[in-house]
């Protein structure tokens, strides 16, 4: 038995605790929001937060998320109201749209540690993220974007 | 993907009976005949609605849903195909949707008569059978209030969702009702281009919400009751077949509910994926490993150079370059490898098989063909098997596979599991599973007379042909000894050069090969753009002047080439180590030109920048347009400077990103998009990003260390 909170709700979950956290997340869950790609942290589709730390949720064990709380894409903001999600659609970002996930998150972090990041601020936090549409320009600029709406505290 | 060359009446001839036993012909739905629209039922609709043909309905709720017939794979086609018809529409735009339609010969693509997406033909395709359905829409909900308010129709307007007469007014949510009733027009006006209130405008997608919060669905993410989820061990070598497996280990892990072979290898069906992934680890199959077992990359490209010695199938003939009088020459060999598509969203495919039906979720580029495979597999005639379009997590061509493999293979699984199933490939899988860019070489020889004039080129492609083998294959390669896939971009290269030949070698290897994101342009655009760059330096002239003198007569040609050299500020002094590249192509009906700059360091080329100029024609949405060229670009450069599928004794040598890479944040250049604003036909977008991309950041890498690059991706120890 594994319990752990995931978006703020508790679950107790029978799982091999092995198996990883994105699969047990995708299938057992059912919030399929956080994507794969890989299999093996090459390029961030299944990024998560563990305690708040961007964690490549396709090599985590199950086991490592027990007693913490996970937040995935889900619980980012369902509304669409955290000022990253609304940078991005102000930038019209998404293109298939299918590494979104991992990116917003990741970016989370970044913005939360570095309120203001820099150019190579960006390219360090999400270096880790791969986008095949190419929508690497826009992620950047809805990044300056979502910094400058929190530092006018338009938003939390 | 699909060339647009293709001329329509080809299609009627086509049947993919071979594949599916689905007799396919030509047809251009006209107003007339969408307006037997599938039964709103099966749409989802309520009973109150208004559909007036098979792409829209309008709901007592004011909402407006536009049916969309072209899968979303990131192009775009989800906002930009209904911004066509709310445009004629006169709809309030707040309130239109989406939705993808279901498989019905109404949804097939006009041109290519059936339903598909390629070719970055949606936008331009659909562009008068959408505004048509609109346009109709419109005259039906004029005629309702019309008759509501007894007055003339002509005195009637429409404005954000509603008919208008003096200072009276219907919403076209009241109006659904009385429309239902009226019979569609047989013709319809459309609208002046200057009235257009979307069409032109950089509309954000409709899409995006969805794509933030998780609640987008991809094929992958599909759930239905009681399915369980395969993975299936395919042959480490094209062509090997199964002999037999052991899975004495493999039956008895948790989980798994069977263990069978297929005809694509052997299914493993678990619960779960990782149960199915870990327990095929602990299978043991035992394969033939057929005539591929020695195949060599390195092998095959030095047969290639061979082959390419010797004179090809003729493909253009312009003068004679034997007897060209020809004061310098050249010759040059470009190489480029075999690609993978590297959707973001590995394959997979969901089946539910039943005794007198089929349901199939996928993303899917390619509806009637991926449905009379799935038909035949599942042994019911095609209209037992439909088929939902999930959102695409990325295609670039591989969704769009002549055989369907991966639903064929799903329904084969179904069979045996006997539930609903998922079959998810694994990146390893996709990566492996073949359908590649097929590897070139093309070795081009030209000259220039004593005052620098380009007056010989010979072009001879050596590949292989991608619709060999396919049910197009008749009406694509029209009794040709050559695939036009293989040397569209050369074959119509547009510099007035006198004597001008093309000449194809067609290889045959066992490694199945698919058309990838702008297809032959790939490596033809890389190939010839740096040639030209070869001939301007045998001229000492400059690559930009050089180009201009010779597209004299191709005035749109001219537009992008210049707007982007002047863009980029071609001819400013850079800071040194830093070179600039120019590179100018025509592709998918659209006009592309771009400059790189980058720099070299340590034998890394670094991209700094690109400016790219697209000429696409009457344009719908400039910021759909502006992210395809960035996307493409970036596409492009990653191919340019990373990637290469190689094979060593008939295993292919790569698995997953780590071996394959794509360009990263870190490695992004900045990229700017310049459209040119005319109303000329619309042309493509998805595409023709790519192909100016590897041949740009090529010449600038000569410009900055005076090397050329014949081979991508570009290693400088290779650099000649």
């Amino acid at each position: 038995m594994i319990a752990f909170s995931v978006n703020g709700k508790h679950i107790d979950l029978e799982v091999d605790p092995s198996t990883p956290l994105l699969w047990v997340i995708r299938e057992q869950l059912g919030l399929t929001g956080t994507k794969y790609g890989c299999g093996m942290a090459q390029c961030g589709a299944c990024t998560v937060h563990i305690n708040g730390e961007a964690v490549r949720s396709c090599v985590a064990p199950v086991s490592r998320a027990g007693g913490k709380s996970v937040t995935t894409i889900e619980g980012l903001s369902p509304d669409l109201s955290s000022p990253l999600q609304r940078a991005w659609l102000e930038e019209d970002v998404p293109q298939c749209g299918y590494c979104q996930s991992g990116q917003l998150m990741s970016a989370a972090v970044l913005l939360r540690e570095k309120p203001k990041p820099t150019d190579e601020d960006i390219d360090e936090a999400m270096t880790g993220n791969i986008c095949r549409c190419g929508t690497y320009p826009r992620i950047r600029k809805a990044i300056h974007r979502a910094a400058e709406m929190v530092a006018k505290g338009g938003a939390r | 993907m699909i060339r647009r060359k293709l001329e329509r009446r080809d299609f009627l001839k086509i049947s993919v009976a071979a594949s599916g036993g689905l007799l396919i012909g030509f047809q251009f739905p006209r107003i007339s005949a969408l307006a037997s629209a599938p039964s709103s039922s099966a749409l989802g609709a309520s009973t109150n609605s208004f559909m007036p043909n098979a792409f829209v309905r309008i709901g007592t709720d004011e909402r407006v849903t536009v049916i969309v017939n072209h899968s979303e794979m990131g192009q775009g086609v989800y906002t930009s195909l209904p911004m066509l018809l709310a445009d004629e529409l006169d709809a309030d735009w707040t309130k239109v949707g989406f939705e993808p339609a279901p498989v019905d010969p109404k949804y097939n693509h006009p041109a290519f008569g059936m339903q598909m997406t390629g070719g970055s033909s949606s936008v331009y395709s659909g562009l008068q059978q959408f505004r048509e359905a609109g346009a109709a829409a419109r005259a039906m909900l004029i005629a309702a209030a019309a008759q509501q308010w007894s007055v003339p129709a002509s005195d009637c307007r429409t404005e954000s969702g509603a008919v208008l007469h003096g200072s009276r007014k219907l919403s076209y949510g009241q109006l659904a009702g009385t429309a239902a009733k009226l019979t569609p027009p047989e013709h319809v006006q459309l609208k002046d281009p200057k009235d257009f209130k979307l069409i032109g405008k950089p509309i954000k997608r409709l899409d995006t919400p969805e794509k933030l919060n998780g609640g987008a669905v991809f094929g992958i993410d599909v759930k239905l009751p009681g399915m369980v989820t395969a993975v299936i061990a395919r042959p480490p070598i094209f062509g090997a077949k199964m002999k037999s497996f052991d899975d004495a280990r493999a039956r008895s892990m948790p989980g798994v509910k069977k263990i069978v072979a297929i005809p694509a290898g052997v299914a493993v069906i678990a619960d779960t994926f990782w149960q199915a992934k870990t327990a095929r680890e602990a299978l043991r199959v035992e394969w033939d490993e057929g005539a591929m077992q020695n195949f060599n990359t390195s092998e095959m490209m030095h047969q290639f150079r061979e082959r390419a010695k010797a004179p090809g199938t003729s493909v253009r003939k312009d003068g004679d370059v034997a007897t060209a009088s020809v004061a310098k020459k050249i010759e040059a060999v470009y190489e480029v490898p075999y690609l993978s598509h590297l959707m973001m969203e590995p394959l997979n495919c969901v089946v539910d098989l039943r005794a007198d039906s089929c349901e199939v979720w996928t993303g899917s580029q390619f509806q009637t063909i991926d449905r009379a495979n799935a038909a035949k597999v599942a042994g019911l005639p095609p209209e037992k098997v439909q088929l939902h379009t999930t959102f695409l997590g990325g295609g670039f061509g591989r969704r769009a596979n002549p055989q369907s493999d991966f639903v064929v293979e799903a329904v084969y699984v179904a069979k045996a599991a006997g539930v609903p199933v998922k079959v998810i490939w694994t990146r390893e899988d996709d990566m492996q599973g073949g359908w590649y860019r097929p590897a070139f070489l093309h070795a081009i020889e030209g000259g220039v007379d004593a005052s620098g004039n380009a007056v010989s080129w010979r072009s001879r492609l050596v590949g292989q042909s991608i619709m060999a083998g396919t049910p197009f294959a008749a009406a694509m390669m029209k009794g040709k000894a050559y695939d036009p896939a293989s040397v569209e971009g050369v074959d119509d290269l547009p510099y007035e050069i006198p004597n001008l030949t093309v000449e194809s070698h067609q290889a045959e290897i066992g490694v199945p090969v698919q058309w990838l994101r702008s297809v032959g342009h790939s490596h033809t655009a890389f190939a010839t753009e740096c040639f030209v760059d070869e001939l301007a330096g045998l001229a000492q002239k400059d690559p930009y002047q050089f180009r201009r003198a010779l597209l004299q007569k191709h005035p749109r040609h001219l537009g992008v080439l210049d707007l982007a050299a002047q863009k980029a500020g071609w001819g400013k002094p850079l800071p040194k180590g830093m070179g600039r590249g120019i590179a100018v192509h025509f592709a998918f009906e659209s006009y592309s030109a771009h400059v790189a700059e980058v720099s070299v360091e340590d034998g890394n080329v670094r991209v700094h920048r690109m400016v790219c100029a697209i000429d696409c024609g009457q344009y719908v949405n400039p910021g759909i347009i502006a992210a395809q060229t960035e996307g493409g670009a970036i596409f492009g450069a990653s191919a340019a400077l990373f990637q290469e599928l190689t094979f060593d004794k008939g295993r292919l040598q790569q698995t997953n990103f780590n071996s394959f890479p794509v360009m990263r944040m870190n490695e992004c250049p900045s990229i700017e998009t310049h459209i040119v604003d005319n109303h000329e036909k619309s042309g493509g977008i998805g595409e023709p990003g790519v192909p100016c991309a590897a041949p740009a950041i090529a010449n600038a890498v000569f410009a900055a260390t005076g090397k050329r690059i014949r081979k991508l991706p570009i290693r400088m120890s290779e650099a000649v």
